[in-house]
Order: structure tokens, then C-alpha cells, then sequence
């Protein structure tokens, strides 16, 4: 499905379309704080009520019984024009709320996946999820204070990452650091789709 | 108690209490909305700029319309309602089906947008 049906008149506005990153990472990374660093406003929290089978998001009968969890996301917003409008989303931490990034995941341009070297098998079960699902992704090394720093090369060979995954270093808190690793992202999920047509 | 403002109301019910009315009341009971799927980043526009004469309206409908003069995604009215998105889009339902909203779905199946697109947002980016 694609947005624009012919049907307006020549010379009107086009129509809105809204896309979304996600930024997902380990608990305490910064997916947040990145967020924060370039929204226009202060991160948001939306919530879903999900039942323990996970299926029927929607459903709110047994919202006091204890087969229900509520997931928060935190997301913000970046107008870039009148008529496109991109939202970031944290992705929750949980592995278990995967259904939740199910529904995050589809449509998603992309992810960040932020990286702490001193934790760094917490970012590995979402690199799995993007590769799996073919999502286009990038892996940004958040420096934290105190952290030792490693080389990218080494980041990269830690993770096993293929070689076309850019991987980057960030401050998460910085907002200029937060929009070049996206425009990273961007140029790299441009490049994957034209490569995936060539395949085709 | 004087119910004046969201702070006096604060004094005796914090978030951990959970809210006052539970989604399930502001939704009266129904699980799923009467029309539509509604993406987090859907985009809803009001058609009207009042709706608080409507019959059979509740306040959380009304509140959806006044914010929605300006364009929001589902995620952003969830957000600010402090209502999970399962109880908005039953929300949001009742008023497509009132021709009170319109609704601009996000591609979803086709894959990634095009070349423009992602250079649109790339020079939005760089000029924040």
C-alpha cells in the first residue's frame, strides 16, 4: 500500500506520510535519551495492554487480571515537513514483549541498534531480530564515561556483523552525534533496498 | 475535595494508583473499534473543530477531536489521553464512523518508501 491515490487535484498538497525508525538496545543504553536528543519534544510514553498470550493486543476485558503486562514505549517526533513526519521508537527491553516489536517492526525503515562495549552481549538478541526479520539496521556505540574504547573493527568483529552493517560511534546524548548515526541509517537502508533489487 | 485542576487531583491519586477510570470504562467495555486497524503512526486529522454538542460522545472522544486539529499519530493521542492505544483506536473507530476523524494509514506491506523520501528526511535532518 502506498499513500497517494491519484485522485487529487494537481497542484494540492501531498498527502501526509509518516515513517518510523526504531531504536533498541539493552536496558540502560540510552534508546531514551537518544529519542529525547532529537524530538522535538520531550520523549512520549504510549502503552500497550497485552494478555499473556500475547495475541489480541487490542484486548482490554481482563485488564485487572493478572494475565495481563503493560508494555511502555517511549517515541518522539521529527517534523520534517508539512507533509512527512518521522517518529522514533524505543523498542521495549524485554524479550519477551517480542510480539510488541512485531507490530513496531512492520513498516519500520530501519533500526539503530545502540551498543554498550562494557555490555555488549545485551544488544545481541536485537541484531538477531533485524537480521532475521531483513530489517535495515546500524550499530551505534554509545561512549559512556569511563567505558574503555574499543575500535570499530573490533565492535564489529565481537558482534559478527556482516561487513555492510555500519557501525558507528555515538554520544546518545549529543543531539548533532543522534542525527548523523540516522542519516547513517538512512543512507544505509537506501543502499540495502537498491541492492536487494539488483538481487532480484 | 475541590476538583479544580489536574493538581489538587494529584494530592490524592499519584500514578502508582493507577487511573481513576479504567480503560476498559472510557471504551464501555468493548475491546475492539467498530471500523479500522490504526497503526501507532497513523495519522489522524479532526474534520470538525468542535464536537463537544455531539450526542453519545464521551470526554475522551472529544479530547481526541480538539487534539487532533493539528495532525497526530495514534501513538501521540495514547500519549497524551495517558490512555493505552488499545483503548484509543476503539476510540478512534467510533468517531471514523462519524465521519469525525480522517485517518491516513502508514505504508505497511510495500516495503520501503521511495528515494524521496529518504532523501526528504535526510536534508530534514541535517538542517534541525
Amino acid at each position: 500500500m502506498d499513500y497517494g491515490p491519484s485522485e487529487r487535484p494537481a497542484g494540492a498538497t501531498p498527502l501526509p506520510t509518516a515513517i518510523k525508525i526504531l531504536v533498541a538496545g539493552g536496558f540502560g543504553v540510552g534508546k531514551t535519551t537518544m529519542v529525547g536528543a532529537v524530538s522535538e519534544t520531550r520523549p512520549l510514553r504510549t502503552e500497550e495492554v497485552l494478555t499473556e498470550s500475547g495475541v489480541g493486543i487490542d484486548d482490554l476485558s481482563g485488564v485487572e487480571s493478572k494475565s495481563t503486562t503493560t508494555v511502555a514505549m517511549d517515541f518522539g517526533r521529527i517534523t520534517i515537513s508539512d507533509d512527512l513526519v518521522l517518529y522514533l521508537f524505543g523498542t521495549p527491553g524485554q524479550d519477551r514483549f517480542w510480539f510488541v516489536w512485531d507490530e513496531l517492526a512492520l513498516g519500520a525503515i530501519g533500526a539503530v541498534v545502540l551498543a554498550d562495549t562494557r555490555r555488549l552481549a545485551d544488544c545481541f538478541p536485537s541484531i538477531d531480530y533485524f537480521e532475521g526479520r531483513g530489517t535495515p539496521f546500524v550499530v551505534a556505540v554509545n561512549c559512556f564515561e569511563g567505558a574503555k574504547q574499543y575500535r570499530l573493527d573490533e565492535v564489529q568483529a565481537a558482534l559478527n556483523l556482516d561487513s555492510g552493517v555500519p557501525v558507528l560511534l555515538c554520544d546518545a546524548r549529543q543531539r548533532e552525534s543522534s542525527k548523523e548515526v540516522l542519516i547513517t541509517l538512512l543512507e544505509h537502508a537506501m543502499k540495502s533496498r537498491d541492492a536487494r533489487r539488483v538481487a532480484d | 475535595m475541590t476538583v479544580r485542576g489536574e493538581s489538587a487531583g494529584h494530592q490524592w491519586v499519584d500514578d502508582h494508583a493507577g487511573p481513576v477510570v479504567r480503560p476498559y470504562a472510557v471504551t464501555r467495555g468493548r475491546a475492539r473499534p467498530v471500523t479500522g486497524t490504526f497503526d501507532l503512526i497513523s495519522l489522524v486529522t479532526a474534520t470538525r473543530a468542535d464536537v463537544s454538542a455531539e450526542i453519545g460522545l464521551g470526554p475522551e472522544h472529544v479530547a481526541i477531536v480538539g487534539l487532533c486539529q493539528r495532525r497526530q499519530s495514534v501513538a501521540e493521542i495514547a500519549a497524551h489521553l495517558d490512555l493505552p492505544v488499545g483503548a484509543i483506536r476503539v476510540l478512534l473507530g467510533d468517531l471514523v464512523a462519524r465521519n469525525l476523524v480522517q485517518v491516513r494509514e502508514p505504508r505497511t506491506s510495500a516495503g520501503l518508501p521511495d528515494n524521496s523520501v529518504f532523501e526528504a528526511v535526510i536534508n530534514g535532518l541535517r538542517a534541525l
